[in-house]
């Protein structure tokens, strides 16, 4: 308790820490952090480091949001979104997909992809729920696990099986606390798809162990080569799966933060519960404009994606060029290079290149399991700046070389 | 044939981004032979897809003085050859920078560049307005160029994402 105000104005830090829950205390902040506060610091850096697209939100969103501000759209919408935001979502996912969602109790808007997923995960965790994550991965899906009162159990996966979940390396973690396994292809930060062939021997080990999945198919509208393959169009996973995406990646609208969730009616139900109890519904205007993207965004998505893929071939011709080994990404905007021969930690890699070459990347490190030794690096940017970046990595990893036989 | 067409409008649109990308670059861009690239730009070259690689230039950021006017013109046809004969007497000036025949209340949209208004209003009224064929002409000075070719003049497309994001 406060008893005075000497207390709380004397060792202000600690006792206030004192507060915290015990969850929260545990959660260290993201390697990300650190590498921000880096790079914070630095000048004419070149930044690799970015998750998200380097377009403005298509124009006639941005005019779709402003005209119905002007309006006077700016009210509450219904605890779940809109009605018409949701028949486009389920228009979306069953043509672009082949799932089918029942808009009026499968679909929820949510704020940003991120609610989605937390909202999914706090209806679902008991204390003590075994959360099985593949990794490396999005760096929220664990200490969000971790704060619902869940345990984050990380499935390594291998860059020579071009990091890609096995059905083996999955059933070898699952244990009779084994509860929800959280899926994200196209996957940040390895740029890793999963075919359906890829998929469905997963999907026997799901209903073996009879889990739910939380799928993050935020990135499933960048595939480059092959189409991506909903987990929850395979059969028999469509109750089994909550279905995550959002308008930030696809429609350049990480700002707006508009996401969804969709699944089984019992499953939404309970994460609309705690929605309309925190954030009661998305923002109005966000909405409108998701709704725009969907309806007339299509033409704009393709020509984005189609400017991915081809700064996605230059960069890895360029890291491959630089002398480091780089998979080839198949879905996101990020390549995920190899810098295990240079002898240095993906920490050190990042670090140095930072600060002597002036290149932002993020150390695979701070994804998790079978990140160490590899280095994420966002093509979402121009191709004079791309360019510029792999040149200097050359010349780094040259110098590191160098360095190495001296 | 298709997939030439594909890489032909494919290049055209880098082309149009950045007259100067190497073919080198080009071909990693696309995932496409560079041999294939020099091809289908010398092919449109000859055939006056490329008609030019030109500059866009924001003059006014120039210390050089140019005035532009945006002239339309109402015009009589000519029989038997339409709009051409005399669109042709009015492009050969050199200072016509571009001509355009159009649909509505007239029929040639006439870009006319010069370095002060004495210049262009002389071009109006001792060479366009003369003509035969010309029935009347209206002149707009062009007082600042916003865009240009798809070119936003003023704005700088800053990228202030933050330096490192999730």
């Amino acid at each position: 308790m406060i008893t005075n105000k000497t207390q709380l104005n004397g060792d202000t830090h600690k006792s206030m820490n004192s507060y915290l829950a015990p969850l929260v205390q545990q959660i260290q902040p993201s390697g990300i952090r650190k590498f921000f506060d880096l790079a914070a610091g630095s000048k004419d850096i070149i930044s690799l480091g970015v998750g998200e697209p380097d377009f403005k939100t298509p124009w006639h969103v941005r005019e779709a949001c402003v005209y119905s501000l002007e309006k006077g759209f700016t009210g509450y919408t219904s605890n779940a979104g809109m009605p018409e935001l949701r028949e486009g979502i389920a228009q979306y996912l069953h043509t672009r997909f082949a799932v089918e969602y029942n808009p009026a109790n499968q679909i929820i808007a949510t704020v940003g992809g991120s609610e989605a997923i937390d909202l999914a995960l706090r209806a679902l965790i008991s204390p003590g729920d075994e959360i099985l994550i593949p990794e490396p991965c999005y760096i929220s899906y664990s200490p969000i696990t971790a704060i619902g009162g869940g345990i984050p159990v990380g499935i390594e996966t291998f860059g020579e099986n071009h990091f890609k979940l096995t059905a083996a390396d999955l059933e070898a973690k699952i244990t009779p606390r084994s509860k929800i396994l959280i899926l994200c292809y196209p996957s940040n930060p390895t740029g890793a798809i999963m075919s359906r062939e890829d998929w469905e021997p997963i999907a026997k080990v799901v209903e073996k162990h009879d889990l739910i999945v939380i799928s993050d198919e935020i990135y499933a509208e960048l595939t480059y080569g092959s189409n991506h393959v909903s987990f929850a169009s395979l059969p028999g996973m469509i109750d089994r799966t909550i279905l995550v995406s959002g308008f930030s990646k696809a429609f350049a609208m990480t700002g707006w933060r508009m996401g969804y969730a969709c699944g089984h009616p019992d499953l939404i139900s309970a994460m609309l519960k705690i929605h309309q109890y925190t954030v009661m519904c998305a923002p109005s205007m966000g909405q409108v404009a998701a709704l725009e993207a969907l309806t007339n965004g299509m033409e704009e998505k393709d020509r984005m994606a189609d400017s991915y893929n081809q700064r996605r071939r230059l960069i890895v011709k360029g890291l491959r060029d630089a002398g480091l080994d780089c998979h080839e990404p198949q879905g996101a905007f990020y390549a995920f290079p190899s810098i295990q021969r240079t002898g240095l930690t993906s920490d050190q890699f990042a670090q140095r290149l930072l600060l002597e070459y002036k290149v932002a990347a993020v150390p695979g490190s701070v994804f998790g399991l079978g990140g160490e030794g590899y280095l994420r690096c966002s093509y979402a940017t121009s191709v004079a700046q791309l360019n510029e970046a792999v040149e200097r990595i050359g010349a780094f990893v040259t110098q590191l070389e160098s360095e190495r036989t001296q | 044939m298709n997939a030439m067409n594909d890489l032909k409008r494919k290049v055209l649109e880098l082309l149009k981004e950045d007259a100067r990308s190497s073919t080198d670059l080009m071909a990693t861009l696309l995932g496409a032979d560079e041999a294939d690239v020099k091809s289908v730009i010398e092919q449109m070259e000859k055939d006056h897809v490329i008609v030019k690689y030109a500059t866009v230039v924001n003059w006014d950021k120039v210390d050089d003085e140019r005035v532009t006017a945006l002239i339309e013109v109402q015009i009589t046809p000519e029989r038997g050859r339409g709009f051409e004969g005399i669109a042709e007497r009015i492009y050969l000036y050199p200072q016509v920078k571009s001509v355009y025949l159009m649909s509505g209340a007239y029929d040639l949209l006439v870009e006319v560049e010069g370095r002060n208004l004495r210049e262009v209003a002389n071009f109006v009224s001792e060479k366009l307005s003369p003509i035969d064929a010309v029935l009347s002409t209206k002149t707009n000075f062009t007082l600042k160029k916003y865009k240009q070719d798809g070119i936003i003049f003023e704005e700088h497309e800053e990228d202030n994402r933050l330096m490192i994001s999730p």
